[in-house]
């Protein structure tokens, strides 16, 4: 079956690279968008008691929304193929980066706050050379967890005509053709667990050194 | 809503399967979670190897899994079931272990020192004392399965998906909308029960 897989990859390179950029450029897509929304949205937020609860707690809930279901409601709004699959992609990955730059920059300890702020900082110098890489660990994780999401919401794609590499994996299914469905499957998971490590690392590398 | 009141039977059917195969996927899991939380708790090596491996089956695409699992247990809730008790080890077994391994030493030193087995220790006092973190872990494989269950309806196990995956294929969204709310809805209620349960869990403690 996997030398079926192999062949039919081998038979049809053109076809699996367009699937395999197609899938990439929509995860990358979504998570740019929604790292430009979450991040300065949660940063503004935190420092607001009630709207930073109040923004956790629909988050939360947002969560529990299953991603094929934010897929299937694109739909009908903004019809099918690659841009409505971004927009729902980008919604799907929302709710763990808002919900950890606003953890992330809350629970950085008040004293040191104080002390940069008695040091004769403003504000934005706070912001900036405080709080920002203080919870750079926390919004890391956030970004590693809506990347593996997103990955992963991409293969629903296929189901609302966004492409992809869900594209073999259904229309295997379909025709139960398992080398076929292997051919989105595999490359998918490999995708999945590559994003998972690079954000890690990343994560990892930007830790600031005092934190390690 | 009216599409949802006119087939109230068909959603009620939807929403029972889809609480059955969540529902024994998360036992299951819990069931296996609990014995590999216990065997890695005091092992850093175990556990680091746990934790890698059940990370991978955490991070593989619902999707794409469920698709592996088709040459060996074909469609079908049993395919979903064990692709959802894959994806929530990781969660769970996490929790078991970390709520094992953040029980104060000299609490077990002294259980240790009134003449109780390893056994004894473990069932009376690392288990009672690490009760809130595992029902916390179990909280939030409770709701992540409930919503990755959905797309179990692609591979013929029924569950809310049915309605959403029949709502793409004839463009009929409030069918979706229906789909997506009661999905919702049932992550929710799971979240807040054991949530309740936590607090109470950790008030019991203080007490």
């Amino acid at each position: 079956m996997l030398t079926d897989a192999w062949t039919y990859l081998a038979g049809h390179p053109g076809l699996f690279a367009k699937a395999f950029g197609v899938h990439v450029s929509l995860s990358i897509a979504a998570l740019a968008l929604a790292s430009a929304i979450a991040i300065p949205g949660g940063v503004r937020l935190a420092h607001r008691g009630a709207s930073a609860l109040a923004a956790i707690n629909a988050a939360n809930i947002g969560r529990t929304l299953p991603s094929i279901a934010v897929l299937a409601l694109a739909m009908p709004v903004l019809g099918t193929g690659f841009l409505p699959s971004v927009v729902a992609l980008t919604l799907i990955a929302l709710p763990p980066i808002l919900i950890n730059t606003i953890t992330g920059v809350r629970e950085i300890d008040p004293d040191v706050i104080d002390a940069a702020r008695g040091m004769g900082m403003s504000g934005r110098e706070v912001l900036r050379a405080i709080e920002l890489p203080l919870a750079v660990p926390v919004i890391f994780a956030g970004l590693r967890t809506a990347a593996v999401q997103v990955v992963s919401g991409a293969v629903l794609a296929t189901f609302i005509g966004g492409g992809g590499l869900g594209d073999f994996i259904t229309s295997g299914i379909a025709m139960m053709a398992l080398p076929l469905m292997l051919v989105g499957a595999i490359p998918v998971t490999l995708l999945s667990l590559g994003a998972d490590a690079l954000f890690g690392a990343l994560q990892r590398r930007l830790t600031p050194r005092g934190l390690r | 809503m009216k599409w949802a009141a006119r087939n109230w039977e068909e959603v009620a059917v939807a929403l029972y399967e889809h609480v059955l195969i969540s529902l024994t996927a998360l036992v299951i899991a819990a069931a296996i979670s609990l014995a590999l939380g216990i065997w890695a708790a005091r092992r850093p090596r175990v556990f680091a190897a746990t934790l890698a491996i059940t990370g991978m089956l955490y991070t593989i695409p619902t999707l794409a899994f469920l698709a592996l699992l088709i040459p060996l247990v074909g469609l079908g809730k049993t395919n979903v079931i064990i692709a959802m008790v894959a994806f929530s080890l990781l969660i769970m077994t996490r929790n078991v272990a970390t709520g094992i391994r953040e029980v104060p030493a000299d609490i077990v030193e002294a259980a240790k020192g009134m003449g109780m087995s390893a056994w004894q220790v473990l069932a009376r006092v690392e288990l009672p004392l690490a009760l809130p973190v595992i029902v916390a872990g179990l909280r939030i494989a409770t709701v992540t399965v409930i919503s990755v269950t959905t797309v179990g309806a692609y591979v013929n196990a029924g569950g809310l998906g049915t309605l959403i995956f029949n709502g793409i294929a004839t463009d009929h969204a409030p069918k979706i909308w229906t789909g997506a709310l009661a999905a919702c809805a049932l992550a929710v209620a799971a979240d807040l029960a054991l949530a309740r349960l936590e607090r109470a869990l950790k008030n019991d403690r203080a007490a």
